[in-house]
């Protein structure tokens, strides 16, 4: 029998030795879980009895555990970091979760996102999109005053929802054709909102973007299930600015140009 | 071993700029026959490689984590200080000094600090060139905020992700950086050892996380950037993987260990909620801008908060220090917090809680405004709770933070090995016994962007570094080491998981050298620390092998040497026989419970020197002068 108050779960869990093995789904059960415990925390103790009993635990990503650092990512019923909106894996309790329930756990299913191990996959690509140009090119020592150019509060908060984004990849995994749109689009959002941005605008729209599909992320076709799936809650508005940025871009501008306009 | 800090002479304002002036520097086409190993990509890792590669250097930058923009400073939320005075609030850059030596309870250096005051500065405008949205006003200007330990409003801010849009900022100049050819990162790869050649730091070994594969990399100086041991207390607002191994490895390689029993207590946390917890989560100290803090009057009282009539409440903060009221320093307010749940007042499940109640500032200013101050956090608090902060008071309870010891650096922020540099949270150099709010974000951003990327030119230009490549004895040999200790761990096959070894330890340093130590507390930690170590090693089971990735083996890895660290702190919080700080010693208090410091007899940094595997370690004394400040008793009363 449970303790009073302890939950009861089958957990359906994707295992992959390596990338290139063969995965499989592995059944567990999870017993006397607290409704008050995380989600990732339900897993440690899963594999803390995994580990006594001789077999090999689950490797997930997980660091900061407070919804911050983007690292934790699973699939949780199909659904990119579970069924609560705008809550990352690791901000997630088992309260919103009903005792007996089976629980399929899967990484991040993207062609962009090799699998490194069960639920780890390799997001790489993401940094490598903001090498393509998302910063502002200004080298340490060069900056003027803070408060020389004043920024209206309305655009610095549009930048910093933007800004928001953790880099975690549901929105790729969640889209149907795993584009990484919303992501690319969030940082061409922040740093376009900002004067400082401007310089660097329409290079870093073209570059991004190209970077984008060199990783083998699909095309965006407007679905909208990554903002739905975005811990942080980042609105799909940003894959518009970074669209019109694009072909602004491609269409004035061309390769050369400073991307001076304003919008 | 000898300490010389190397402090610039002239007057306090003068050092810095008399001490760039006076220092070597490398030709500017000189500069990328220079390799340099930077370890970890927080703030001051990620400023630093990315400074440094802009200046022209060849650089190397090592992350544990998935990607740069991963490390845990991104979890700073609160904010960051400045003394811009834009509010015209009497602040200044003298102010930030005193208020940071205070704050640390005189146990820094003058001249590290007062430099620190004087680059805040700077780092605001170099944030804000590369595009950190800070929070604004109407007019379009810069927003500040209050934090702890300061009457001044000088903390600049985005929403509660203030450590994340800075990280961001620096992450985005590394991968900047990264396109250009300057800087080669290398994630999920984890430094094991340090290696020294005739005295000098020359590389490190690093695992990769992903292969297994051990391997060295060597260059021409290292900066560890690695940030603090927290984590040795198991339970704390780290992150998971936070670890002390780097500072640890170059520790046992001559490096060096400061102040290690200066530990920081944040009294804002989200309170325990059962055995399986695996971290605590910090509410950000900002919250006590607009949050009172407070306890009913009697003991064992089960009412629900609203059902306490005001005059039955006790708001302690503004009861014993009515000057800073909700705003006491970190140390001071956790150790009231202590004090009445000791009393049996604390609130919620166990008794380990107090009040953070907003109804008052609701009322004031309505909700919506405290929904735009503090939205995101309480989101977080009822996401973690299943409590509405809006409607019922948060409860709080402290939990471990920070480290303010770390490696001993110079001022050039050098350790006691010649060509290692420690920044940040992994050094000792600026917070004393005590780090103020919104001061950590502060500290590692200067000494990224602008302090390393001066000193280290001096130290290229002034020494002769032979070529040292991968076939050198000193390389293979730690190569080797670094092997067998692996293949130890994973020989062992006991009976004890690595996280039941880590829970233990955490529990005996909790409650033995947690927020009130004393020496019988102490002394039956030192006896249990190397029992349990023998244990470890003899009983832990980590399945796996080392040639993929292993997360109990990094695990396994971490926890033996937080279990050789955890002996080290206990050391040194039982030979600093006074108060001072985070560093309660319940033997040194004033008949009113304040903390009791002996500025005859501990006006000095300890610095811990490695005695060997079978011989204790050296205690080694950095006599704290100072001629700027009034040594006073610290006081917020």
């Amino acid at each position: 029998m449970n303790a009073p108050g302890g939950l009861h779960f089958t957990l359906r869990v994707w295992r992959q030795a390596g990338p290139d093995e063969t995965g499989r789904f592995e059944t567990y059960s999870a017993t006397d879980v607290s409704p008050d415990m995380s989600f990732l925390e339900m897993l440690d103790v899963v594999n803390e009895g995994l580990t006594e009993r001789g077999e090999s635990p689950v490797a997930f990503d997980h660091d900061c555990r407070e919804g911050i650092c983007g690292t934790c990512g699973i699939m949780i019923n199909g659904v990119a970091h579970g069924p609560m909106r705008a809550t990352t894996t690791c901000q997630l309790h088992m309260r919103s979760f009903a005792d007996g329930q089976t629980i399929t756990i899967e990484p991040w299913r993207a062609r962009a996102f090799p699998v490194v191990r069960d639920l780890c996959v390799d997001r790489g690509a993401l940094d490598r999109i903001v090498q393509a140009g998302g910063f502002i090119s200004v080298s340490t020592g060069s900056a003027r005053d803070a408060n020389a150019t004043p920024i209206a509060k309305a655009d610095v908060e549009a930048s910093m929802d933007a800004a928001a984004c953790i880099g975690c990849g549901a929105c790729v995994a969640a889209c149907p054709n795993g584009s990484a749109s919303l992501f690319t689009g969030a940082k061409i959002t922040h740093l376009g909102y900002l004067p400082q941005g401007q310089p660097e605008r329409a290079r870093r729209a073209l570059s991004m973007v190209a970077q984008m599909d060199l990783e083998h992320f699909g095309g965006c076709t407007l679905f909208g299930e990554c903002q739905e799936a975005c811990p942080k809650g980042i609105s799909i508005d940003v894959i518009s600015r970074m669209n019109r940025d694009y072909w602004t871009a491609m269409l004035f501008h061309g390769e050369e140009s400073s991307g001076n306009y304003t919008g | 071993m000898k300490l010389d800090a190397g402090i610039p002479a002239g007057p306090l304002h003068d050092k810095w700029d008399r001490h760039r002036f006076e220092m070597k520097l490398v030709n500017p086409s000189n500069k990328r026959k220079y390799h340099v190993i930077v370890v970890g990509s927080g703030l001051a890792g990620a400023s630093a490689a990315a400074t440094l590669s802009e200046l022209g250097y060849q650089v190397s930058c090592f992350c544990f984590q998935d990607s740069p923009r991963r490390a845990h400073s991104i979890a700073a939320q609160g904010g960051i200080n400045a003394a811009k005075n834009y509010q015209n609030d009497g602040d200044s850059i003298r102010r930030l000094f005193y208020d940071t030596i205070k704050g640390g309870d005189f146990r820094a250096r003058e001249a590290n600090v007062y430099r620190l005051a004087q680059i805040s500065v700077q780092i605001i405008d170099q944030c804000v060139a590369q595009g950190v949205p800070f929070a604004r006003e109407y007019g379009g200007l810069l927003s500040n905020r209050s934090f702890g330990g300061a009457q001044v409003s000088r903390t600049f801010y985005a929403r509660g992700q203030t450590g994340q849009q800075l990280l961001l900022g620096a992450y985005q100049a590394l991968e900047k950086e990264v396109a250009r050819g300057g800087v080669r990162m290398f994630p999920r790869t984890e430094m094991l050892d340090l290696v020294v050649v005739d005295g000098h730091a020359r590389g490190i070994v690093a695992r990769d996380l992903v292969t297994g594969s051990v391997s060295a990399h060597t260059g021409h100086a290292v900066v560890m950037a690695t940030g603090g041991y927290g984590n040795a207390f198991y339970l704390s607002t780290n992150a998971k993987g936070s670890n002390a191994t780097a500072i640890w490895r170059a520790y046992r390689r001559g490096a060096a260990f400061a102040n290690p029993c200066f530990t920081q207590i944040h009294p804002t946390c989200i309170p325990q909620s059962g055995h399986y917890q695996s971290k605590l989560t910090l509410m950000s100290e900002s919250l006590r801008n607009d949050g009172r803090v407070w306890v009913p009057k009697g003991a064992g009282d089960q009412r629900a908060p609203h059902d306490i009539p005001e005059g039955e409440r006790d708001y302690y903060l503004e009861r014993k220090y009515p000057s800073f009221g909700n705003l006491s320093p970190r140390d001071i307010a956790s150790r009231a917090a202590k004090e009445v749940c000791d009393e049996g007042r604390g609130v919620g499940p166990g008794g380990r809680g107090v009040y953070l109640d907003f109804a008052d500032a609701i009322r004031r200013l309505g909700e919506d405004t405290i929904r735009e101050r503090y939205g995101n956090l309480f989101e977080m608090y009822e996401r973690i709770t299943a409590e509405d902060p809006y409607h019922a008071p948060m409860r709080i309870y402290p939990a471990v933070h920070y480290t303010m010891g770390g490696l001993w650096v110079d001022y050039n922020l050098m350790s006691t090995i010649p060509g290692l540099h420690v920044l940040g949270e992994a050094n000792f150099s600026d917070h004393g016994a005590n780090r103020l709010g919104a001061s950590a974000l502060m500290q590692g951003l200067a000494d990224g962007y602008f302090v390393i990327p001066a000193t280290i030119g001096h130290y290229l230009a002034t020494n002769t570094l032979p070529p040292v490549n991968e076939s050198h004895a000193e390389v293979v040999d730690a190569t080797r080491l670094v092997e067998e200790r692996i293949r130890r761990l994973l020989g062992i096959r006991g009976k004890r998981t690595v996280q039941s070894f880590h829970r233990e330890l955490g529990t005996l340093m909790w409650n033995e050298c947690g927020m009130a130590r004393n020496a019988s507390g102490l002394r039956k930690a030192l006896e249990r620390l190397p029992a349990l170590r023998h244990e470890f090693w003899e009983n832990v089971t980590v399945p796996g092998s080392g040639s993929e990735l292993n997360q109990s083996l990094e695990h396994a890895g971490r926890v033996g040497d937080f279990l050789e660290l955890a002996e080290l702190i206990c050391l040194d919080a039982l030979q600093r026989e006074e108060s001072c700080g985070g560093h309660f010693r319940t033997e040194h208090q004033t008949p009113d419970g304040e903390a009791r410091r002996d500025d005859d007899r501990f006006a000095y940094v300890a610095a811990w020197e490695y005695g060997g595997a079978s011989a204790p370690p050296i205690l080694h004394r950095e006599p704290l002068v100072f001629e700027n400040v009034q040594l006073s008793t610290r006081s917020y009363k």
